[in-house]
């Protein structure tokens, strides 16, 4: 088990240097930083000034080693455009995001399950087929067109629901707010949370049902009934467990791409995210912005991964080996 | 004669397809007497598995029970409604299965999967339940079964494995075990001591068997009785000896001819021509008529139905039939 972990880690540190790879040479290579930092009546020795104190004319290795060190301290530099440390700058949105990206998330994965199981146990039922064709829009639909028919509904027409923004927040802590203890917090947080969660919830929910439906022609699932075990006990105890294995998988993998992908449904509803960040830091080229989010995505996936293994390992006896080794 | 266990009279099972109704199971007839063991022997596609399914309501949809009846000690189990019949399930009828790699869910304990079927059918507390679960694990061969109990289905081997689900099949106490080919998956060297077990323990607690094989040998050594299925229909029902040593129906003749035997010298083993047909294609009359060597006349025009003979025997061929027999050319 520790092993495994460690394994485990190792390569999430491999990834990781991967990553910062990319991000580096993303500093390094787009565009001249300097250009960015000064002004356009400095001199080339200026400039020249600047590259070396900078470091900028070291080795590229020396420098790579620089920014990792860096990297692991949190340090990222600071914003071109908004000149702030974009530490902090990712710190003071993130919570927006997370808030965000967990409900739907949760919300995903209640819905997609309860209706996978449904639309598996009973197959043939026309409420079964209605959801079934409905999952389709929900698969096929794009994220923005969600948002934008969803605002015109609930925000425009019915004027339930806000169109923008989070709300009133409140702040916990020194650095985390939170839309959750506002009345107009919760409310602003639906119809993002119903557009970003939509797209994954009849993804989990087609999945649930395809994994289902192959437990429940499998033999263990036949002797089950055979012994005379209720339906419930069967369906819910037997079949579902078996069904939750590769299910985690997915639901784990897809809440990090919910962050990563949080991007559009926050352009859309004006959302005040770290992926609405990204966005405009796309637009003005601020490259320390860019390279710190594509760290903060990839250690959230890494993360993800890795709890999304130990789940594993907790449902399925089959893979914790060392019991197995003992047992004989 | 005393009144039979499980009573299976004229059992029709269909599936409906897009092109027209299959019958899987046409007409079958036959008993099963308290603590007996009635093998019943088929080519794959004969029906077998459907039978077993059937008897414990447990035939996959669209496929149903179109005609005939069931009857557990007199009582029809074949309309019952589901919550009904799931009591019957593995408190009445046990089922073993073919696969036991398969047959046991990975996720759960043999305990926690024992002790969910003894609560389902036994009012016991959960310990009780475990000391029966251990007693039987025990009496089924699982050596430290107080400590094997506790360990998840792959930590066995195949032959342990068909062990547990025989203790699964067995832990309510049922009156009929119905054991589809449960040696088939398993390594020839422990076929015969699953066989064994089943056997043994079924006789200690008077339990009949239905033992769904295709494999004669087992039939011959553990069987009292057999019936020998061809195309959804019964072809020969009789003891075991009589079937084995002078098989009445060509067809069960053809399948005693097929297995190679030490004693005798041969160099050819006897085959049956052709193959059985498919179920939307069962010809006319006897659905043997197109592999059958002594067909003659009425076998193309006319089912045979089940006659019964001397010393308990039953077979649906035209040539012992008295009236038509006469009919034939050369005898």
């Amino acid at each position: 088990m520790i092993a495994f972990i460690l394994r485990r880690l190792l390569q999430s540190v491999i990834v990781m240097i991967a990553v910062a790879a990319v991000s580096f040479t993303l500093f390094r290579f787009v565009g001249d930083p300097i250009n960015s930092m000064v002004g356009q009546e400095a001199s080339i020795a200026d400039r020249q000034a600047l590259r070396d104190s900078l470091g900028l004319n070291d080795p590229i290795i020396l420098q790579f080693g620089r920014f990792l060190g860096n990297a692991l301290q949190g340090e990222f530099g600071i914003s071109y455009r908004l000149q702030m440390p974009v530490t902090e700058l990712i710190l003071q949105r993130l919570p927006a995001t997370i808030e965000l990206a967990l409900v739907s998330g949760l919300l995903a994965f209640v819905v997609g399950l309860a209706l996978g199981v449904y639309t598996a146990l009973r197959r043939r039922g026309v409420l079964s087929n209605v959801i079934m064709t409905a999952s389709l829009i929900g698969v096929s639909l794009p994220t923005f067109l969600i948002g934008v028919l969803l605002i015109w509904v609930f925000a425009v027409e019915l004027r339930w629901l806000p169109s923008n923004g989070r709300g009133e927040v409140v702040a916990l802590g020194d650095w985390w707010s939170t839309g959750f203890l506002t009345h107009s917090g919760r409310l602003a947080l639906i119809l993002p949370a119903v557009t970003l969660g939509l797209y994954q919830m009849t993804l989990i929910m087609r999945l649930v049902r395809a994994e289902m439906l192959e437990v429940l022609r499998t033999d263990y699932i036949k002797f089950a009934r055979a012994r005379g075990l209720s339906a419930r006990a069967v369906n819910f105890g037997h079949a579902l467990k078996n069904t939750l294995v590769p299910v985690i998988t997915i639901t784990g993998l897809q809440l990090g791409s919910i962050i990563a992908f949080s991007i559009i449904t926050e352009t859309v509803f004006n959302w005040p995210g770290v992926g609405a960040l990204f966005i405009n830091s796309v637009r003005f080229v601020d490259v320390p912005v860019m390279a710190a989010y594509l760290m903060m995505i990839a250690l959230i996936f890494v993360v993800i991964n890795l709890i999304v293994d130990l789940l594993y390992y907790a449902v399925d006896p089959r893979l914790r080996v060392d019991r197995a080794g003992k047992a004989h | 004669m005393a009144d039979p266990l499980l009573s299976v009279r004229d059992l029709v099972v269909e599936f409906p397809t897009r092109r027209g109704t299959l019958r899987a199971l046409d007409r079958v007839s036959f008993d099963i007497m308290p603590g007996e063991v009635l093998g019943m022997v088929g080519e794959s596609g004969a029906g077998k598995s459907i039978t077993g399914a059937a008897i414990i309501g447990l035939i996959e949809p669209p496929g149903r029970i179109a005609a005939g009846e069931i009857r557990l000690k007199g009582e029809r189990i074949d309309n019952l409604r589901p919550e009904a019949l799931r009591k019957i399930r593995g408190k009445r009828i046990g089922m073993v299965f073919q696969d036991p790699l398969t047959s046991l869910n990975p996720l759960y304990t043999v305990a926690q999967q024992l002790i969910e079927t003894i609560r389902t059918h036994i009012d016991c507390s959960e310990a009780e339940a475990r000391k029966r679960a251990v007693a039987l694990l025990d009496r089924v061969g699982i050596p430290a079964a107080a400590r094997r109990i506790d360990d998840y289905p792959h930590h066995f081997s195949g032959g342990m494995r068909q062990r547990v689900v025989i203790a699964l099949a067995l832990c309510a106490e049922p009156e009929l075990v119905i054991a589809d080919e449960p040696t088939t998956a398993l390594d020839v060297s422990v076929q015969s001591q699953i066989i064994e077990v089943l056997k043994d323990i079924c006789a200690e607690r008077g339990a009949a068997v239905m033992l769904i094989t295709h494999d004669m040998g087992v039939i011959a050594e553990t069987a009292d009785r057999v019936a020998v299925l061809y195309a959804g229909r019964v072809a020969e029902i009789g003891p075991v000896r009589e079937v084995i040593t002078e098989a009445l129906h060509p067809y069960t003749r053809g399948l005693m001819g097929s297995i190679p035997t030490l004693t005798q010298e041969s160099d050819r083993l006897v085959q049956i021509p052709g193959a059985m047909p498919r179920l939307n294609a069962i010809p006319q009359g006897c659905a043997f008529n197109p592999r059958c060597e002594r067909a003659f006349a009425p076998c193309f025009t006319e089912r045979p139905e089940l006659l019964a003979l001397d010393g308990g025997r039953r077979v649906a061929c035209w040539l012992h039939d008295t009236a038509k027999a006469s009919e034939v050319p050369h005898g």
